[in-house]
């Protein structure tokens, strides 16, 4: 299977072509963001209807890993 | 200027896929379109290791590649005013119009809260199932699913098909209870093999009856569970659990172009005739979102509303098939009932709403979402209310409030496209 070269949070991460944003992510022990009062939080619905796995995306807030693709040189940021 | 089409499509899954095909196949020029990158919807989402089911590939090829088709993956309606649907995508917003509009938006699942249920590791069944299919990693991992219906079969073998180690599969309904369901099941053949075939590549992995996971326990990520079945309370160390009670309708869209509703327990879906028309001139629905009826019925359908919404005819016997594959659906829903006492596990600190981070007993002295809204903030975030409002009216709590534009979280750049935010309705 070929790979895509990411960027989370600045680590380089070598990932499947084609797997999502969060699946990405999961490969690294972190938490995806943090919730208003400041707990860890990682997807939970998949579906992309609950928010829980926002993260920013080449510059872009808000968007959610679990429908998101990985590209090559995409750089991810979480706020975990 | 917005771009015209005869038909558009909301929804790339079973019941989207077969309104476009039958609406392609009467001539119509058709818009379809899906929040999802690839289509197939939940129940056909591809896999990424082990691709489509067979009979979704054969016809998402088709559709795809029609030359009076056009695909629109991951892209969301944001609002919706006389007869225009404004768009966006990850790049752009705009506008497109339809002589009729087909409704195949699906369900979501039926997520509630326990303590516990906010760290990471804790997912909804299908949700695992969506994760998993699209290079969650599971291999290795110690995988407990729980909840109700046969969605748990399907979750359980999709994690076992990805290399997690499948601890057990709890099942709220009492064994009596889907026992009987199981003996019903040779009025639906295909959904027996269906059964059959899930046990099969099941085998070996505990199945109990009449337990209710209680309690998720981790610090920072989930470390263990309690599981509350008919011998007491049993402590079980796994690193992720997926944990769905069924599915809910997505109505919103429905609701903000005024479609009537009625609803099933505490969640509306669609009312539609025969041709599965709405209550909303050039408005048709079809599949889940008028009632949870499964993949069979979404497609009857999706089938149903294309030729109805082209002005084709309609075989008798496309009828009969969906009012039988219907009887199934409310089969499911007999026999899964939901056991009271899963309303009682949140305790008073157990986050409701977990966009806000707004616990049960700030919720204490409302009785509708709108007060419970403005005086602690629960459902105003991302989410919009779909986790926690469903949550809330499933916990008997209050009903859901609707839903206004913008139906999705949107960019500052979709929101100018909008005409006037107060043009319709009322902020309520």
């Amino acid at each position: 299977m070929s790979t895509v070269r990411i960027r989370i949070d600045g680590e380089a991460l070598d990932v499947p072509a084609g797997i999502s944003v969060a699946a990405a992510i999961a490969r690294l022990p972190r938490p995806f963001r943090r919730s208003v009062k400041g707990q860890a939080r990682a997807p939970f619905c998949g579906m992309g209807i609950c928010f829980e796995c926002r993260v920013r995306i080449d510059g872009v807030a808000q968007q959610r890993a679990c429908m998101a693709v990985v590209r090559e040189g995409m750089q991810v940021a979480t706020d975990g | 200027m917005a771009e015209p089409f005869n038909i558009v499509v909301v929804g790339a899954g079973p019941a989207g896929l077969a309104a476009a095909e039958a609406a392609l196949s009467n001539g119509a020029r058709v818009a379809w379109l899906d929040a999802q990158a690839t289509a197939g919807g939940q129940v056909w989402r591809k896999d990424l290791a082990h691709g489509w089911p067979r009979d979704a590939q054969n016809v998402i090829e088709r559709v795809t590649q029609h030359a009076n088709a056009t695909w629109m993956p991951q892209t969301q309606v944001i609002s919706a005013e006389s007869g225009q649907l404004l768009l966006q995508d990850p790049s752009r917003a705009w506008r497109i119009t339809y002589d009729a509009l087909i409704l195949a938006t699906g369900a979501r699942e039926l997520l509630l809260p326990f303590p516990g249920w906010t760290l990471p590791g804790v997912t909804g069944a299908g949700g695992l199932q969506a994760l998993a299919k699209q290079g969650w990693p599971l291999a290795g991992r110690r995988v407990v699913i729980a909840g109700s219906g046969p969605l748990l079969l399907a979750a359980a073998a999709t994690a076992k098909r990805h290399g997690a180690r499948v601890l057990g599969i709890y099942e709220q309904a009492n064994k009596a209870t889907v026992q009987r369901f199981a003996r019903k099941l040779w009025h639906w053949p295909g959904k027996a093999l269906q059964a059959a075939s899930l046990r099969a590549q099941l085998a070996g992995i505990p199945y109990r009856y009449g337990s209710i996971v209680a309690r998720a326990i981790g610090d920072g990520a989930l470390q263990s569970i309690e599981v509350d079945g008919p011998h007491g309370v049993e402590r079980i160390a796994c690193d992720q659990l997926a944990v769905g009670y069924g599915l809910v309708p997505n109505v919103e869209l429905a609701h903000w172009l005024g479609c009537a509703m009625q609803n099933e327990g505490a969640h509306p879906y669609l009312t539609v005739d025969a041709t599965q028309r709405t209550s909303v001139a050039n408005v048709y629905a079809a599949g889940e979102v008028c009632g949870i009826g499964g993949r069979d019925c979404a497609w009857l359908e999706g089938r149903i509303a294309g030729l109805a919404a082209t002005g084709a005819s309609i075989d008798g016997s496309v009828l009969r098939k969906q009012r039988h594959a219907r009887a199934f659906a409310a089969a499911l829903r007999e026999h899964f009932a939901l056991d009271p006492y899963i309303y009682d596990l949140p305790d008073l600190d157990t986050l409701i709403c977990r966009c806000e981070d707004v616990p049960l007993h700030a919720l204490d002295h409302h009785d509708n979402a709108r007060s419970a809204k403005l005086a602690t903030r629960c459902g105003m975030g991302a989410c919009q209310g779909r986790v926690c409002g469903t949550a809330l009216a499933e916990l008997g709590r209050f009903p859901r409030s609707g839903l206004r534009p913008p139906l999705f979280p949107a960019r500052l750049a979709t929101l100018g496209e909008l005409d006037s935010p107060c043009s319709q309705g009322s902020f309520s």
